[in-house]
């Protein structure tokens, strides 16, 4: 039941990330970390999550902002998503994320809202968002996997108690930029590719991403590796704001006399992670880049998806998705 | 008719605040010493609760007390309590706590100990039909407005006569009607169709949830409240307090929407008045975005079936047809019959059966919701008679040009006229700004993936009633204070239907005064604002006292000058001689005359038909001006109707299942245009709510559990500013209604069914005719449609994403 009063917590609002990371440690999993809030906000006010303590990042000085580096861009995990859909650096060699920026909730959220939120958002999945039992609130159910469970948002892949799915729009666009993910600790640092930051419930069910408790993610690296590429971003939703993705889809593209050289597509909303469209990129990697090439390779975008009882609709989705991501790309 | 004020555009005197922030909602004020109350809501579908033991809440600091079902009026039948100890949808109240801050009376819900007992619960109003099925109240599974508490079930032979798929349509109604001869109008049709129905159940969601606050002043209960309506509240409001209606103040000037579901007196309001009562406190109940969900009503969901005959000429022949209505727990609202009517006269069958009946479902409560019924029912026939265009090879304008009520329309079970109706014109005027020759040719013309649907869509809503009253002053410095007692809903009305007086009385605007939102300010008894009805209903009030007033300000001109009332004239805000100028009183002169003469002129004596809370409001402004104060006894023997068209062109993308809308003309024929840009506003605005409810609004329920899936605003859907056109045109007929002094009806609900109906068409028509027979239609479905898969639902299926 959604009671919409937040419990009572200590709020700390460190300076600097030395700071935050020594009242991560000392606060272990009582501790919660906000930035924006636009996710943890909804958990603390329906009482379904109710950390004794929260660590307000967002006076981290040193997280913010999108710089530009030898090896590509730098973007602080406190850039608001509204930062990264206007940022010229972005729009003008790294497209596909300031697109998928620009789909990301609403206005208003968008301008609270921090990639590195966008990214550790927790799942949408309703009956887990309810406070209910499940098991990636540490039970021992999937409510949404049942014959009769409402689940045309969750997942075409990668079920494994949990069928919940990766709500991110960034999440796609920073795997087909093949983004590192700047991680801290008491340790130091670590980064971590894009593509295995989002973890699923084989790995841990109760997490969508490798950061433990104690660790924060400061920042995102861009390579140069796909900038000024050629980039599809779609976000199919049921409303053109404030709504998340039914499926959405990221592809980054390199071509040479009208053939791939290249090409990385990703997906949201099919999977726990960022789905990967491996094979559906081989198929297009040395092809010419015409409807013919994403067509077949739309063809393998599903190969292999088990669909629950109301989302068999997303696989057509998907392929469509892909066909176009090579097609109008 | 040339008015000075009727027909054109001005500033409705709430919009500063309402721009500027100033304008206090019901969650805006309060009072020495008030406290805040939160309500403990039911986990459970259905279920028996005991044993509760506020004890370690009560010893909380700050705490202040709990008010249970035992503190609160019980219910008769299947009328919802305020507070429950057997809730029968999740998210009923079941206790209130009071402290000093919310985050305190949150803390002490968690201390209450209780005891749950789940019991059986249903959410599929075909389950409770089923022999054996489980009834959402243990008392019986049917109820409604004007239909008591009952079990009834349909019997085995009933389910097994229709296919799985196929609603059987044997089953006993509680409320039934035909007309003409059924059998032969079918025969006489070149093309009949027999289709099985579903339209999902949406939540209100109004932008301000009902927030209360209350406190008791020397033995007066003081509310707060957040309605549509103001006077009509009073009744209701004081039952479920307990008290005499005279003993209620109540303050509403403001509402943030509505949509049907803050109409009239609704329960939850009542719970801080009880509280309030009970420690001796104001109490502030504000109401949450997830407690508006539980509590603000869901309109209507049916499953159904129609068989539709139309003649090779495009006339309907007849129409059989049968609703099963999903209520929620409680007596809902009575969509179902609502809708016989509208098919009935938007298509003017020469026979036609109907058969329904309400279920109860162990969902938020049903209420009505803009259209309710009427625009459900749109949204299924418009595309029948599509189909049934199509098949003849008549244009769909035309076919529905072909069936359109006009003056002499006579509909539903008591064959009633309408005071006028002016469909044909209203299609022809939208058919003109959208260009239909020409826009329909593009009509599943293809650009890559997408390709073009165009569709018309209309509904109905009846629009107006009679015999409420109207109370007006001159005052001694000249102002006309026009008393409203209708509610502000938001759409200006109230300020417009003001505006006859100014007209009859020929005043400027800016010399009057409307008072309105409070109890203290002396309101007439007028009805609610809702059902379409405020422009008819409340012009004619306002009309008949402000010709009281007129009459009273000729005869106190007599009085001072001589001769009979027929001499005299008013005008300039002045009554005066029409054969010599001089002889002239000023308003704020008859005024003070008025009140040295005193009887009826100074409101002492006032006619005797007269609702008493119209008697006491005009006794207590007595003596202070000219008291124009009359009942509406102007004749009404039809029933006013509202109608709209609708037309809309799309580009629907075949690859993702979306829309975009790229045109919309919206028509109404709603009388006499009262003001231009409160019309626009109604028009655009209904027409969002259409697209909504077409295509994205629905109350999803898991079954096995009863837990609702869409409780939040985002997840409830309704359009944004990205999901429909910049522009969006609106137009009315404007021919003058005859039983309106000011030829003037109602307009409001029928612009969103005619939208919802036109957009349902147009996807339709995008996919080269194919019809989904359920609303909304959703993206998956429209992928799922194209692809040649399945649907994932099962046609009767309800509560489903």
């Amino acid at each position: 039941m959604a009671k919409d009063m937040m419990t009572r917590f200590e709020l700390y609002q460190p300076a600097d990330i030395a700071g935050a990371l020594e009242l991560a440690g000392k606060l272990g999993p009582d501790g919660w970390l906000i930035a924006g809030g636009q996710d943890s906000l909804d958990w603390f006010k329906d009482r379904a999550k109710r950390p004794g303590a929260v660590v307000d990042l967002s006076r981290i000085e040193s997280m913010r902002g999108i710089r530009e580096t030898d090896s590509g861009l730098e973007i602080g995990a406190l850039a608001t998503v509204t930062e990264i859909e206007e940022n010229t650096l972005i729009k003008s060699r790294y497209a596909v994320l300031a697109d998928a920026a620009s789909r990301v909730a609403s206005p208003q959220i968008r301008n609270v809202g921090t990639i590195g939120g966008n990214v550790c958002q927790d799942t949408r999945c309703w009956y887990y968002r309810s406070g209910i039992d499940c098991y990636r609130a540490g039970g021992s159910t999937c409510y949404a996997d049942t014959p009769e469970g409402m689940n045309r948002e969750h997942c075409l892949f990668g079920a494994d108690r949990c069928v919940a799915v990766s709500p991110s729009d960034l999440a796609p666009a920073l795997v087909v930029l093949d983004a590192s993910m700047v991680i801290q600790n008491k340790a130091g640092e670590r980064t971590v590719s894009a593509q295995d930051f989002f973890i699923g419930p084989d790995t841990d069910i109760e997490r969508m991403t490798v950061i433990e408790a104690g660790e924060i993610l400061t920042a995102i690296r861009i390579p140069n590796t796909w900038a000024g590429a050629r980039f599809y971003f779609e976000k199919v939703a049921d409303r053109n704001t404030w709504d998340f993705a039914l499926v959405n889809v990221a592809a980054a593209i390199q071509v040479e006399n009208d053939i791939i050289q290249d090409i990385r597509i990703a997906c949201g909303g099919v999977e726990c992670v960022p789905r990967r469209m491996s094979v559906a990129e081989d198929i297009a990697r040395g092809s010419a880049k015409n409807e013919e090439t994403a067509r077949l390779a739309a063809g393998s975008a599903a190969r292999g998806a088990v669909p629950l009882n109301y989302n068999h609709f997303k696989i057509s989705l998907l392929e469509n998705l892909v066909l176009r991501a090579i097609r109008d790309s | 008719m040339a008015y000075s004020l009727i027909g054109k555009d001005f500033t409705p005197p709430d919009i500063r605040g309402k721009v500027t922030g100033k304008a206090k909602y019901a969650e805006d004020f309060s009072a020495a010493g008030m406290v805040y109350c939160k309500m403990l809501l039911s986990p459970m579908p259905h279920a028996q609760v005991s044993n509760i033991d506020v004890s370690d809440a009560m010893s909380m600091d700050g705490v202040v007390g709990v008010l249970t079902a035992d503190d609160v009026p019980a219910m008769d039948g299947a009328a919802q309590a305020i507070l429950t100890n057997t809730p029968r949808y999740v998210g009923a109240p079941i206790l209130a706590v009071a402290a000093i801050d919310e985050t305190t009376a949150a803390d002490a819900l968690e201390k209450i100990r209780y005891d749950i007992e789940p019991l059986d619960f249903v959410l599929d109003p075909l389950q409770s039909l089923y022999p054996g099925g489980t009834n959402a109240q243990a008392a019986g599974n049917v109820a409604s407005m004007g239909i008591p508490l009952q079990e009834i079930k349909w019997t085995a032979r009933d389910f097994a006569s229709a296919d799985p798929d196929q609603f059987p349509m044997t089953g006993k109604a509680v409320s039934e009607w035909s007309y003409g001869d059924l059998e032969k109008s079918f025969s006489e049709a070149a093309v009949v169709y027999d289709e099985s129905f579903v339209t999902a159940s949406n939540s209100h969601h109004s932008m301000e949830p009902r927030s209360a606050m209350s406190y008791w002043e020397n033995g007066k209960c003081f509310l707060f409240g957040s309605s549509q309506s103001q006077s009509f509240m009073i009744p209701g409001l004081a039952a479920y307090i307990g008290i005499e209606p005279r003993d209620l103040v109540y303050i509403a000037e403001y509402c943030g929407g509505g949509f049907g579901s803050k109409g009239a007196a609704y329960p939850i309001m009542a719970l801080p008045a009880h509280m309030s009562k009970k420690i001796g406190r104001p109490v502030m109940m504000r109401i949450s975005r997830a407690e508006e969900y539980y509590l603000g009503s869901n309109r209507a969901g049916f499953q159904g079936r129609v068989k539709l005959g139309v003649a090779s000429s495009g006339k309907v022949t007849a129409v059989d047809l049968y609703i099963v209505q999903s209520s929620g727990p409680h007596n809902g609202y009575p969509d179902f019959n609502s809708a016989a009517g509208a098919v009935s006269i938007c298509y003017q069958p020469n026979a036609m059966q109907y058969r329904g009946i309400p279920i109860l479902t162990n969902t938020p409560p049903g209420g009505a919701q803009r259209g309710p019924g009427q625009n459900q029912i749109a949204m299924v026939m418009e595309p029948l008679l599509d189909k049934a265009a199509r098949e003849l090879g008549i244009d769909r304008l035309e076919i529905r040009r072909i069936n359109a009520p006009n003056n002499d329309t006579i509909f539903g079970g008591r064959q009633r006229a309408v005071t006028s109706a002016y469909q044909t014109e209203a299609l022809n005027k939208g058919a003109l700004a959208f260009n239909w020759e020409r826009t329909k040719k593009r009509s599943g013309e293809r650009n890559g993936s997408k390709v073009i649907g165009v569709g018309v869509g209309q509904a109905y809503h009846s629009a107006g009633a009679a015999g409420f009253d109207g109370l007006v002053r001159i005052a001694p410095d000249g102002r006309l204070h026009i008393h409203s007692g209708i509610g502000n809903l938001g759409t200006y009305s109230y300020a417009a239907t003001s505006r006859v007086v100014a007209e009859v009385l020929q005043c400027k605007w800016e010399n009057c005064v409307i008072e309105r939102g409070d109890t203290r300010k002396h309101l007439p008894w007028n009805f609610g604002q809702f059902g379409s009805n405020t422009s008819f209903t409340m012009s004619r009030s306002n009309h008949a006292a402000a010709m009281d007033a007129r009459q009273k300000l000729l005869e106190i001109a007599a009085a001072e000058f001589g001769g009979s009332v027929d001499e005299y004239d008013i005008g300039e805000e002045t009554v005066f001689s029409k054969a010599d100028a001089t002889k002239r009183l000023s308003y704020a002169q008859a005024a003070q005359r008025a009140i040295d003469m005193g009887g009826k002129y100074a409101g002492h004596e006032i006619p005797d038909d007269l609702n008493p809370m119209t008697s006491a409001s005009a006794k207590a402004i007595a003596g202070s001006g000219l008291i124009g104060v009359a009942k509406d006894n102007y004749a009404l023997d039809a029933t006013p109707p509202a109608l709209a068209a609708g037309f809309m062109v799309i580009e629907l993308d075949t690859e993702t299942g979306r829309f975009e809308i790229l045109d919309y003309n919206g028509v109404i024929d709603c009388g006499t245009v009262i003001h231009p840009l409160g019309l626009a506003s109604q028009v655009k605005g209904g027409a969002v709510m259409g697209i909504g409810l077409a295509t994205t609004e629905r109350i999803v329920y898991d079954p096995q559990n009863g837990l609702a899936a869409n409780v939040g605003f985002n997840q409830a859907k309704p359009p944004s500013y990205l999901d429909v056109p910049s522009t969006l045109g609106t137009d009315a007929v404007n021919i003058a209604d005859p039983q309106n002094p000011m030829g003037i009806r109602g307009m409001g609900e029928p612009v969103m069914g005619c939208a919802a109906s036109a957009l349902i068409c147009a996807i339709s028509d995008a996919l080269g005719g194919h019809y989904f027979n359920r609303t909304p239609i959703v993206p998956d479905m429209i992928i799922n449609a194209i692809a040649e898969r399945k649907q994932s639902h099962k046609p009767l299926q309800v509560y489903t994403f």
